[in-house]
C-alpha cells in the first residue's frame, strides 16, 4: 500500500493527506489535472476542465490552510461536476448545443455546499444531453467512453461523472438519477453511485429534466467516499419546496456496521425474464453470499407491479421534461437561431436546431401525453402506475430492510450498439427505475467483472431516508469482494 | 323577442405582498425594467418556486371575506404556452384544485339586495410585458421586460349571476371594496392590480340554457367594463335578430372606439396541457391557520354601512360615504365616541375634511371639539370652520386656538343684556321703528350687537334678548 500513486487515493485518503500536510492541494490538483490531460482525449469525461480555476483555487486552499483555517471536509481534494449543476462564472452545458454558452450567475446548492466543504473544482463532467439517456452517447459534445475499455460506453446519463471516477480523473463526483443515471453509469465503471431519497439533495440550480423524479447524489469509488460526500450535500434547502427538513444521520459511522441479522430481500421480479445477462446474474449472487456470510438473512419478496414501471416512466418523465425543456426557446439565454423572420419562426427553430434527437424524441412523448384528451388515459393513468409501485415497495420493506438486485441487467456495451433502437436502450435502466418511481434511495456496488473484464454491479434498496442501512449492506459488500477500482487506462 | 343576459366576471387582483409569489424580489411599481428579477422569476435553468406564505394568507383572508370554503389542500399546476413574456414557457396557477370554492358577495340593486355566486377563488403568477418598438406589427424589436412576473394574484371567478351591466359594475365594486378594507390589494385599475374579463351571453327569456358567450378582455376601469358590456350586449342581441348566430371567442374592449373586437377564435384556442407542477408541493391548510386568519378579517363595506346606519342613526348616503374608505369611518367612529352630539353633524365634518383626514394631518378629537363648540353655542360656524383651517396650518390644538383668537360666543345673557342695551339707547328710532311694526329691524340690531362684540355674541342668544327687551 505504501506505493499507492496519488490519483488512486480515496476521497477520504486524499482529504486526510491534505489535511495532514502530506501533501498540498496544488500538488494534488495538479496530479489529477496532468492526468486529466492525458487521459482525457481518450474518454471524453469532461466538458469543461478548469485548469486555471483549479490551480488558483488549489493555492487558495494551501494558503489559508497555512494559516490554520480548513475550508471543510474535503479542504483541498479535487473533485468534478456533472454539467447539470450550475456553477457561477463557469458555463453549464447540460450536454446541450442550447446552452452551449449558457454561463449561470448562481451556484447550484450541490456546488456550493461541495465548494463549502472546501473541494476544488476540477471541471464539468460529461452526460447525455438533459441526462436523457444512458450510454451518454447522446452528449452534444460527443460521447465519453467506458475508461475499462474506451470501445464501449459507460452508462448515463452521468457517464461523465463515473468514468471520470473510474478513471481516476477526480476524487470524487456529483451526477443525478432520473430513472437510474447515477446507479447504471456507476455499475458499468466499476464504481459506487448513489441515488438518495428525494427531497434528500436540494434541487435547486440543478437543471431539471423530469423533477419528480431526478435527484442528485454522489459517485466515488469507495462505499465510505459516498457516505462522506452525501453527508455534505444532503440537507434541507429553503430554495427548494420538496427538499426535506430532517437532520442529516452520519452515513459515514453506517459503513462499518455490521450486517448481521439484516433481512436482505430478492425481488423475484428482477431476477426473472430473458434480459438477465447471466454473468451480472452471477455477480450479484456473490454479492448475496457477501452479506449472508456476514449474518444477513435472505427474504423473498415480491414487486408485482415492476413490468408496469419502465411505461410509467417513460411517459411521467418526458411529461415533465416537455415542460420544463420549454423554457429554452432563444429569448434570454442560450442557443438563438438565426435569420428567422417572427416569432414562431425564431422559437422552432431554435430548438430544432438546439435539441438533439433523444430530447426532442422525449418532448414530442411528453406534450403529447398530457394534451388534452390525452392527459387520463397516459400521464393521469402513469401516476396510478407509480402510486401502485411505491405501495409495493411499502410492503416489501415490512419483510426486508435492503432489497438487493442486479443495477443494469448486462455489462457495458459497445458504442452505437443501442443508439438506433430507443426502447433497447429504455430497458437498461429496468432495473433502476422503479427507486425513482417510488423516490426511495438506492446504490451500486461493485460485485464483479465479466469474463471480459467489464465491472458489473449490485443495487441495493431501503425505505425512504434509510441511506445509512445501503451503506451499511454496500460496505459489507465492499469488504468482501476487494476489486479493483481504478481503470486500468494508459494515457 | 325579449333577451336577457348573463354575465360572469373574472377578476385578477394583485396581492398586497412586498414580495413575489415564488421568489423574493420586489412588486413595487415603476421600477426600471427588468429591475426586479432574479434567476426565479426570469426562469433560469434549475431555479425553483418557493411559495410566498403571505400571499396565501391575503387569498385565505378574501375566500373568508366571500364566504367561500377555504379547500385543506389545494394544487398549483403548470399552463403551458409559448409567449416571451413568459420565460418558464408556464404559467405557474391553481388549476382543478383551487385554494377557495363556493362564496358569494352582495350586492345592491334597484333597492334591494341581489346575491351574486363566487365560483372559486385561485392563486397564480403573473407574466411580463413586451414593448414593441415602433408599430406593434412593423416592430424592429421586441424588448422583454420581467418585472411583472411571478407577481402574485388572485383570480376570483364568480358565478354568472348577474343580468345587466349595472348589476356587473355593482359586483365588481363592492369586491373591490371588500379586497381593499382587506389591504389584500391597493385595488389600482391603471396599475394593473385590479383586472377584469367578462363572459357574456344572451338568451330568449324564459330559454334555460345559456346562449354562447364572448369573453371580454381589456377593461380598465369600472365605467369601461358597465360600457363594454352595454356594447357587447346590444352587439349580440343585433346579431341574433339579424339572423346571426354568436360564436365563441375573446373579445378586445377598445375604449377609444367604445366597441368590442374579436381576438381570437375558440377554434384558436390554446391546449395549455395542464398538469401539477412537480416543483412544488401540495399546499395544506390547517384549520388552525385558517381560524388565526378569519380573526384578522375586519368589518366589511356592507357590514360597516349598516352599522353605522343603526349605531349613529346617519342616513345610508352618508355612511356610504364614510365606509367607502375604512380609515374616515375610523375617523369618524373616534370622533364621535369623544363628543357625542348629533351624529350626523360629524359625519358632515368627517366627510367635509375627507382630504385632510385620510392625509392624517386632523386628529378626531379636533372634529369632537368643532362640533361640540358649535352646537353648545360657544362658537359659531364660520368660526368653527375657520379654526380648523387654522389647527391643519399650525398644528395647535382646535380649543388653544380658539381662546387664543378670541373666537369663543358670549351667550351668557346678563353680558349680553348690558350690550343689548347699550345698541337699544344708541337707537332710539329703530327701536321706535319696530316697536311701529318694522320687524325686519330686529336684524339691524343683531347685526349692530354683533358688531359691537367684535363677532364674539351668540346670534341665536342676542335675538332671543333683543326680543324680551323690544317686547
Amino acid at each position: 500500500m505504501a506505493n499507492v500513486p496519488v490519483h488512486e487515493w480515496t476521497l477520504l485518503e486524499a482529504a486526510r493527506k491534505v489535511r495532514e500536510k502530506e501533501i498540498s492541494s496544488r500538488e494534488l490538483t495538479g496530479a489529477i489535472l496532468t492526468r486529466i490531460e492525458a487521459l482525457d482525449p481518450k474518454v471524453h469525461a469532461y466538458i469543461t476542465v478548469l485548469p486555471e480555476a483549479a490551480a488558483a483555487q488549489a493555492a487558495a486552499c494551501d494558503e489559508e490552510q497555512a494559516k490554520g483555517a480548513l475550508r471543510g471536509p474535503f479542504h483541498g481534494v479535487p473533485i468534478g461536476l456533472k454539467d447539470i449543476f450550475c456553477t457561477r462564472g463557469v458555463r453549464t452545458t447540460c450536454g446541450s448545443r442550447i446552452l452551449r454558452d449558457f454561463i449561470p450567475p448562481y451556484d447550484a446548492s450541490v456546488t456550493e455546499k461541495v465548494l463549502g466543504a472546501g473541494a476544488v473544482l476540477l471541471g464539468k463532467h460529461n452526460m447525455d444531453e438533459f441526462a436523457m439517456g444512458s450510454s451518454t452517447e447522446t452528449s452534444f459534445f460527443g460521447a465519453t467512453r467506458n475508461p475499462w475499455d474506451v470501445s464501449r460506453i459507460p452508462g448515463g446519463s452521468s457517464g461523465g461523472t463515473a468514468a471520470a471516477v473510474a478513471a481516476a480523473m477526480c476524487f470524487a463526483g456529483v451526477g443525478t438519477d432520473t430513472g437510474g443515471s447515477i446507479r447504471q453509469p456507476a455499475s458499468l465503471c466499476g464504481v459506487v453511485g448513489v441515488k438518495p431519497t428525494y427531497g434528500r439533495v436540494s434541487r435547486y440550480g440543478m437543471v431539471a429534466f423530469a423533477s419528480s423524479l431526478d435527484q442528485g447524489g454522489p459517485i466515488a469509488r469507495t462505499v465510505a467516499d459516498t457516505a462522506a460526500l452525501l453527508g455534505v450535500i444532503a440537507g434541507h434547502d429553503r430554495r427548494d419546496s420538496t427538499s426535506l427538513d430532517l437532520p442529516v444521520p452520519d452515513y459515514l459511522a453506517a459503513v462499518d456496521r455490521p450486517v448481521k441479522g439484516l433481512r436482505v430481500g430478492l425481488p423475484k421480479e428482477y431476477y426473472e425474464g430473458d434480459g438477465l445477462s447471466p454473468e451480472v446474474r452471477a455477480a450479484v449472487q456473490k454479492a448475496l453470499k457477501a452479506l449472508t456470510d456476514q449474518g444477513a438473512v435472505v427474504v423473498e419478496v415480491s414487486l408485482p407491479h415492476t413490468s408496469f414501471a419502465l411505461s410509467a416512466y417513460y411517459l411521467i418523465a418526458p411529461a415533465e421534461a416537455s415542460s420544463n425543456l420549454a423554457r429554452y426557446d432563444g429569448v434570454r439565454y442560450g442557443h438563438r437561431a438565426e435569420g428567422a423572420s417572427g416569432l414562431i419562426e425564431m422559437m422552432s427553430r431554435t430548438r430544432a436546431e438546439g435539441f438533439g434527437d433523444e430530447v426532442k424524441r422525449r418532448v414530442m412523448i411528453g406534450t403529447y401525453a398530457l394534451s388534452a384528451g390525452y392527459y387520463d388515459a397516459f400521464y393521469g393513468k402513469a401516476q396510478k402506475v407509480r402510486t401502485l409501485i411505491r405501495d409495493d415497495f411499502t410492503k416489501a420493506f415490512e419483510a426486508a430492510d435492503v432489497l438487493l438486485t442486479p443495477t443494469a441487467p448486462t455489462p457495458a456495451f459497445r458504442l452505437g450498439e443501442k443508439t438506433g433502437d430507443p426502447l433497447t436502450m429504455y430497458l437498461s435502466d429496468i432495473y433502476t427505475i422503479p427507486c425513482n418511481l417510488a423516490g426511495i434511495p438506492g446504490i451500486s456496488v461493485p460485485c464483479g467483472f465479466s469474463a471480459e473484464g467489464l465491472p458489473i454491479g449490485a443495487q441495493l434498496l431501503s425505505k425512504p431516508f434509510r441511506e445509512e442501512t445501503l451503506f451499511t449492506a454496500a460496505g459489507a459488500i465492499e469488504r468482501a469482494l476487494p476489486l479493483r477500482r481504478v481503470a486500468p487506462l494508459e494515457g | 323577442m325579449a333577451f336577457e343576459t348573463v354575465i360572469g366576471l373574472e377578476v385578477h387582483a394583485q396581492l398586497s405582498t412586498r414580495s413575489k409569489i415564488f421568489c423574493a424580489c420586489s412588486t413595487a411599481f415603476g421600477a426600471a425594467p427588468n429591475e426586479n428579477t432574479c434567476p426565479v422569476c426570469t426562469g433560469m435553468p434549475g431555479v425553483l418556486p418557493v411559495l410566498n406564505r403571505k400571499a396565501v394568507e391575503c387569498t385565505i383572508r378574501t375566500a373568508l371575506a366571500t364566504s367561500c370554503t377555504v379547500q385543506r389542500r389545494s394544487v398549483f399546476a403548470r399552463k403551458n404556452y409559448f409567449y416571451p413574456d413568459l420565460p418558464k414557457a408556464y404559467q405557474i396557477s391553481q388549476y382543478e384544485l383551487p385554494i377557495a370554492l363556493g362564496g358569494h358577495i352582495d350586492i345592491e340593486v334597484d333597492g334591494g339586495t341581489k346575491r351574486i355566486g363566487i365560483t372559486r377563488i385561485h392563486m397564480e403568477e403573473d407574466a411580463g410585458k413586451l414593448v414593441h418598438e415602433g408599430e406593434f406589427a412593423g416592430a424592429q424589436a421586441s424588448l422583454a421586460d420581467l418585472n411583472r412576473c411571478s407577481v402574485p394574484l388572485m383570480e376570483i371567478v364568480s358565478e354568472p349571476d348577474m343580468r345587466t351591466p349595472e348589476e356587473g359594475g355593482a359586483y365588481l365594486r363592492r369586491l373591490h371594496d371588500v379586497l381593499v378594507y382587506l389591504g389584500v390589494c391597493d385595488g389600482n385599475m391603471e396599475e394593473g392590480s385590479f383586472r377584469c374579463d367578462a363572459n357574456v351571453s344572451v338568451r330568449p327569456v324564459g330559454q334555460e340554457a345559456f346562449g354562447t358567450r364572448a369573453e371580454l378582455k381589456n377593461m380598465n376601469s369600472f365605467r369601461n367594463v358597465e360600457k363594454a358590456l352595454e356594447y357587447e350586449i346590444r352587439r349580440q342581441v343585433e346579431l341574433i335578430e339579424d339572423g346571426g348566430k354568436v360564436v365563441q371567442e375573446t373579445r378586445l374592449w377598445d375604449a377609444n372606439a367604445g366597441v368590442t373586437v374579436s381576438m381570437r377564435r375558440k377554434e384558436e384556442a390554446h391546449d395549455y396541457r395542464y398538469f401539477p407542477d412537480p416543483d412544488l408541493l401540495p399546499l395544506i391548510v390547517d384549520d388552525s391557520w385558517v381560524e388565526e386568519l378569519r380573526k384578522t378579517i375586519p368589518e366589511l363595506p356592507a357590514e360597516k354601512i349598516a352599522r353605522l346606519g343603526r349605531q349613529y342613526g346617519i342616513p345610508r348616503y352618508d355612511a356610504g360615504i364614510l365606509a367607502s374608505t375604512p380609515a374616515l369611518a375610523d375617523f369618524f367612529e373616534a370622533s364621535a365616541a369623544i363628543y357625542g352630539g348629533n351624529p350626523k353633524t360629524t359625519a358632515n365634518e368627517c366627510v367635509h375634511w375627507k382630504d385632510a383626514v385620510l392625509a392624517g394631518t386632523l386628529s378626531p378629537e379636533t372634529i369632537a371639539h368643532a362640533v361640540e363648540d358649535r352646537e353648545r353655542g360657544t362658537i359659531s360656524a364660520t368660526a368653527s370652520k375657520k379654526l380648523v383651517e387654522l389647527v391643519l396650518s399650525t398644528g395647535k390644538p382646535f380649543r388653544m386656538l380658539r381662546d387664543e383668537q378670541g373666537l369663543t360666543q358670549v351667550s351668557d345673557t346678563s353680558a349680553l343684556d348690558i350690550l343689548v342695551d347699550k345698541i337699544l339707547a344708541a337707537s332710539p328710532k329703530e327701536v321706535e321703528g319696530y316697536r311701529g311694526g318694522k320687524v325686519g329691524l330686529l336684524s339691524f340690531f343683531v347685526g349692530q350687537v354683533m358688531k359691537e362684540s367684535r363677532g364674539k355674541a351668540n346670534p341665536k342668544v342676542v335675538q332671543e334678548v333683543l326680543k324680551k327687551k323690544l317686547g
